[in-house]
């Protein structure tokens, strides 16, 4: 770990301006102090932003607002969000590990690096980490890799659960900006493409600062989190599924998927959601919304699973939210 | 004085049976647990020693030549004491037993991940960062890393043959012909190896995480170039080891060789990623595997020929057909094990080497064969034990194979099983049951015990190790059964090679070797007590700290008072060998869920029976039983150490890449013993169990995913992708 300098922020204005500066924020530090040990992130200087009374979930125009220090396991846990909003309490229960959802926070997931071993391993190049070194894992031994959103300089998978609900539930990420000012941005603006800057993963500037997460007012239908994994929990999505799907008369009159596993960030195909939008659920549709879906992948070695999981999950989920 | 015992012979006297104190087989708590739950039992990088300095290894990210361009910009780092490029740095950790040094060298790395320095600074963050910092530059040379690249050793010495195998297999009314394979796997013992050394004028002190001190002192000795007798080292706490802390470890080389240089007490502890890389791993297997059986079922022909990997000058090899030797009887035989040289990280013994992975791709097969000769698979295994060995024929020193199979069928409920695959579903889920015979050879090696009989009670002492596995517990219960003490006025002080050279822990061996020589040191303190009084051993009773013969009860203190009794055991392995083949036997069942949509496999719930002689202490015992059938869901099921298939680096060497089964993928385990007294087994009829609870755990479940959904999965572990690859639609 290189020395570094701490500052616990009095105030999102004082975590603001240290961001400015450079600071690289702290919250629960899950990942963060990992990668600081291994040296993969070495900020000179650090924030922390987990006295600010960013804590709180508030109800806000029908919805909710997440304050961005609750934890996982307080916004898992909360009333509010296992009745209105259950496909994101799934998701993250489904997780980490209680001790990690203990400490990890709402704004620290949405943050959280890719777990692609190659950008763990500092004995081996990532563009992720050294803009313009090379990708070891293109090549290499692919797994928790993506299929979908990648570039010829990554592949690296966003592995979060939470944010995958999220994404399914249009919630929207408050960002403090460095004049002061608060404004909310939707998750596919929020995250970026890896393109030739995988380093580079939000449109988040130096001074901003997310404050909370919004859900809008509960979505009807049903909800549904599905997560195929290597063992029975602390392991990240091969493939997962969270869907909102509402019938009407037979005829799927809304369906909301959001998938995790396959993209370089939580993954969502409007196409697709037009494609079952209004039709009677059927093998054939589901299959078809698969192919929809996959139109795009770009398979590496090691990855060609994928599709088939995907399309199963997928076909299985839609059965059961259909019936 | 010392009693000796060389194990040439039967011992037929049951003397455990006889004496009164009546703890040995009891359910005794570890004197120990207490300790290690409240954190007060120091680890080998727990004791606290004055003006420490931290050393963190520098692994080798590729392999060929390497220089350190920044060297002097790192010694001048702040709190740096010394970056060692020293020769003597170990290439990776000697093999079990080995008593000397393994291959050193820090000039030229043979696999990516070999420490090739030690930064040591004042604090471990300095280090660590320092560590970082260090440039190292590898000139990369063209290496194997791949195992079927490579034209195989194959060593004579392991190739066997009898009969004729492609005649057997020819004319058979029922064949299985298959590849099975298994991936390289890591012990990912809790405790991380570690090391802390003081120099102390000419003597070193090493406290480490080692399994096998007395080899462990002659290992780290040639190491560094002492005299063994300026070496001791101190483990008693080993955080488990599974093998991968037989032999001495880079971390306990490069400390001792940072004190001596600095004069100062050095402690290195190895991150999470290097234990992956510098100690051994479980070489990945390939196993051919041919049955030939008449329509009966009856094995006329087998065939197990197995491909492990190590680096070069690695003497170990992955002993996969060990198993197939003895399991089951046929005419016709050809077993044997091929070596690929390459440069991945060495492969050394882990828990059970040879059977865990051999004996279970073996019942994988053997389930394959029950299902084709339309046999139930506990009726196959019965109908092919042997009478006797059947390669040597000599005869087996006891056998409870039948009675591990029958009465665990009977406990599982077996009978309830349907014999035809996809038979029964809840929602999504297949369920299903499958079994596997479990086998393991038993082994005895030569160990030293001392205890002195005080009128307090009595010490017991031994440079052997607990590395978890309940020597502490086992040993107060030996000796508290002969000299007729609770086992909580018997103090038992291991892990010291101040202390008479144990077995140390490793192949199952140590409660049955490092128990015996406690045995006969206690029946030395017996036989003095005896003349003592004037009477026959065998006619001393000893209970409750009383000696009891004839009409005479005579408390220990009285006998004592003119100072404590001395008593030595020394046991060593005898011709035995050479008269009977000696084995453990068992047998696993397990039910799983097999999810029909995404391949996903929940273990629902497992019973294992096995025989190993007497029975020393089952919770002790249970709990060894259990870990190996954790294992056994492990190797069925997630664990897989991925390298990368351009320099064969261990690419997922961390514990959340590293897929171990986390207690949800832990189901109830039940576990029963099969009454045996092995009289080959020495004076306490016991053979080691710490190994048998993996050997077959794996195939067992496996089976059952065949039942439960007809994907009969032959490259392990079975992760959801390749369940899915092979379901049948």
């Amino acid at each position: 770990m290189r020395p570094f300098d701490y500052q616990r922020a009095e105030d999102t204005a004082a975590a603001r301006t240290a961001s400015r500066a450079g600071a690289t924020i702290l919250a629960g530090g899950t990942n963060l102090l990992d990668l600081m040990k291994l040296e993969v992130m070495a900020p000179e200087r650090v924030v922390d932003i987990s006295r600010l009374g960013l804590n709180r979930i508030t109800e806000k125009d029908g919805g909710l607002h997440i304050g961005a220090t609750v934890t996982n396991s307080d916004l898992a846990a909360d009333m509010r969000i296992r009745r209105d909003y259950p496909v994101l309490s799934r998701a993250l229960l489904a997780g980490a590990s209680g001790q990690l959802r203990n400490k990890a926070t709402t704004g620290g997931n949405l943050l959280q690096r890719t777990r692609c071993p190659y950008f763990y391993d500092t004995g081996t190049a990532c563009n992720k980490r050294t803009p313009g070194e090379g990708c070891a894992a293109i090549g290499g031994e692919l797994r928790n890799h993506a299929i979908l959103g990648t570039s010829e300089h990554c592949v690296a998978l966003h592995p979060s659960d939470m944010a995958v609900a999220m994404r399914a539930l249009d919630a929207m990420v408050e960002v403090e900006g460095e004049d002061g000012t608060r404004r909310e941005v939707a998750l596919d603006d929020f995250y970026r493409l890896p393109g030739d800057r995988p380093d580079i993963e939000t449109t988040l500037a130096p001074g901003d600062l997310i404050t909370g997460v919004t859900l809008p007012a509960p979505l009807e239908g049903r909800q549904q989190y599905r997560k195929v994994r290597d063992r029975a929990s602390y392991a990240f999505a091969l493939v997962s599924i969270a869907a909102i799907v509402r019938m009407e008369d037979g005829r799927i009159a809304d369906a909301t998927l959001a998938f995790g596993g396959i993209g370089t960030r939580p993954w969502r195909d409007p196409e697709m959601e037009t494609l079952l939008k209004g039709e009677r659920p059927s093998a054939a549709l589901f299959a078809k919304a698969a192919d929809v879906l996959m139109r795009h992948a770009a398979v590496h070695p090691g990855l060609e699973f994928k599709l088939t999981l995907v399309t199963r999950l997928l076909s299985a989920t839609l059965e059961e939210m259909t019936e | 004085m010392t009693l000796d015992l060389k194990i040439d012979n039967p011992d037929p006297s049951h003397r455990p049976d006889d004496l009164a104190q009546g703890v040995l087989g009891t359910e005794t708590d570890r004197p120990d647990g207490w300790a290690k739950v409240a954190g007060s039992a120091t680890y080998a990088a727990e004791e606290t020693v004055g003006d420490l300095l931290h050393g963190v290894l520098v692994r080798a990210p590729g392999i060929g030549a390497v220089t350190c361009p920044n060297l002097s910009d790192v010694r001048a780092m702040p709190g740096v004491r010394a970056v060692l490029r020293d020769d003597r740095l170990i290439r990776n950790a000697a093999q079990g037993m080995a008593d000397e040094a393994p291959v050193q060298g820090a000039d030229a790395a043979d696999y990516v991940g070999q420490p090739i320095a030690l930064v040591v600074a004042e604090s471990f963050e300095q280090a660590r960062h320092a560590a970082q910092v260090l440039d190292v530059v590898i000139q990369t040379k063209d290496a194997p890393t791949d195992p079927s690249a490579v034209d195989p050793e194959v060593p004579d010495d392991k190739q066997s043959a009898m009969g004729d195998l492609d005649a057997a297999m020819a004319e058979a009314a029922v064949t299985v012909d298959a590849i099975y394979t298994t991936p390289s796997m890591s012990s990912a013992a809790m405790e991380p190896h570690a090391a802390t050394a003081q120099w102390d004028g000419d003597t070193l002190t090493l406290r480490g995480s080692l399994q096998m001190l007395k080899f462990n002192r002659n290992e780290l000795a040639d190491s560094i170039g002492l005299p063994p007798e300026k070496v001791r080292i101190m483990a008693p706490f080993v955080g488990g080891g599974f093998g991968s802390k037989l032999g001495i470890s880079a971390d306990c080389v490069a400390a001792a060789l940072a004190a001596m240089e600095l004069g100062q007490p050095v402690r290195v502890v190895q991150h999470r990623r290097n234990v992956f890389e510098v100690n051994t791993r479980r070489s990945e297997t390939r196993q051919h595997i041919r049955l030939a059986a008449d329509a009966d079922g009856r094995l006329t022909g087998l065939g197990h020929d197995a491909l492990v990997s190590n680096l070069p000058e690695e003497r170990f090899s992955e002993p996969v057909v060990q198993g197939s030797h003895f399991a089951y009887a046929a005419a016709n035989r050809k077993l044997g094990v091929q070596i690929a040289r390459i440069h991945r990280p060495a492969s050394g013994s882990v828990r059970a080497p040879g059977e865990s992975v051999g004996v279970t791709a073996f019942e994988l097969a053997m389930d394959e064969l029950a299902d084709k000769a339309g046999i139930d698979p506990v009726e196959l295994r019965l109908r092919n034990i042997p009478e006797k060995d059947p390669e040597s024929g000599k005869p087996f020193s006891s056998h409870r194979l039948k009675e591990a199979l029958t009465q665990g069928a009977e406990a599982f409920g077996w009978s309830a099983r349907t014999a035809a695959p996809r038979q029964r579903k809840e929602g999504e889920w297949w369920i299903g049951t499958g079994m596997a015979a479990a086998f393991r050879v038993n082994m005895v090696i030569e160990a030293e015990a001392r205890i002195s009989l005080r009128q307090d009670g009595a010490v017991v002492r031994s440079d052997m190790t607990d590395i978890g596995t309940g020597s502490y517990a086992i040993f107060g219960q030996i000796a508290g059964e002969l000299l007729g003490l609770s086992p909580d006025r018997v103090s038992v002080e291991l892990g010291d090679t101040d202390y008479p050279p144990g077995s140390g822990s490793g192949g199952s061996f140590g409660a049955a070797s490092t128990g015996t020589a406690v045995w006969l040191a206690g029946m030395e303190i017996r036989r003095q007590l005896a003349e003592r009084l004037g009477c026959d051993e065998t006619e001393l009773t000893l209970k409750d700290g009383l000696a009891i013969f004839s009409n005479r009860r005579v408390p220990l203190e009285e006998l004592l008072c003119d100072g404590p009794i001395d008593g030595h055991g020394h046991v060593q392995p005898g011709d035995a060998s050479e008269k009977v083949r000696q084995a453990t036997f068992g047998a696993h069942f397990a039910e799983v869920a097999v999810n029909g949509v995404t391949g996903e496999v929940r273990v629902r719930r497992m019973l294992g029976s096995f025989a190993a002689g007497r029975i020393l202490n089952p919770r002790t015992a249970r709990s060894q039983c259990h870990g190996g059938m954790i294992w056994g869901i492990g190797m069925a099921l997630t664990e897989e150490l991925t390298h990368d298939r351009r320099d064969g680096h261990a690419v997922n060497r961390d514990l959340a890449g590293y897929h171990l089964p986390v207690n949800a993928d832990v189901p109830p385990l039940d576990v029963l013993f099969v009454e045996e007294r092995d009289d080959w087994a020495g004076p306490m009829q016991a053979k080691g169990i710490g190994e048998l609870g993996i050997c077959g755990a794996g195939a067992a479940i496996l089976n059952a995913v065949y039942n439960a959904s007809g994907a009969r999965v032959r490259d392990l572990p079975a992760t959801p992708d390749r369940v899915i690859a092979t379901l049948p639609d």
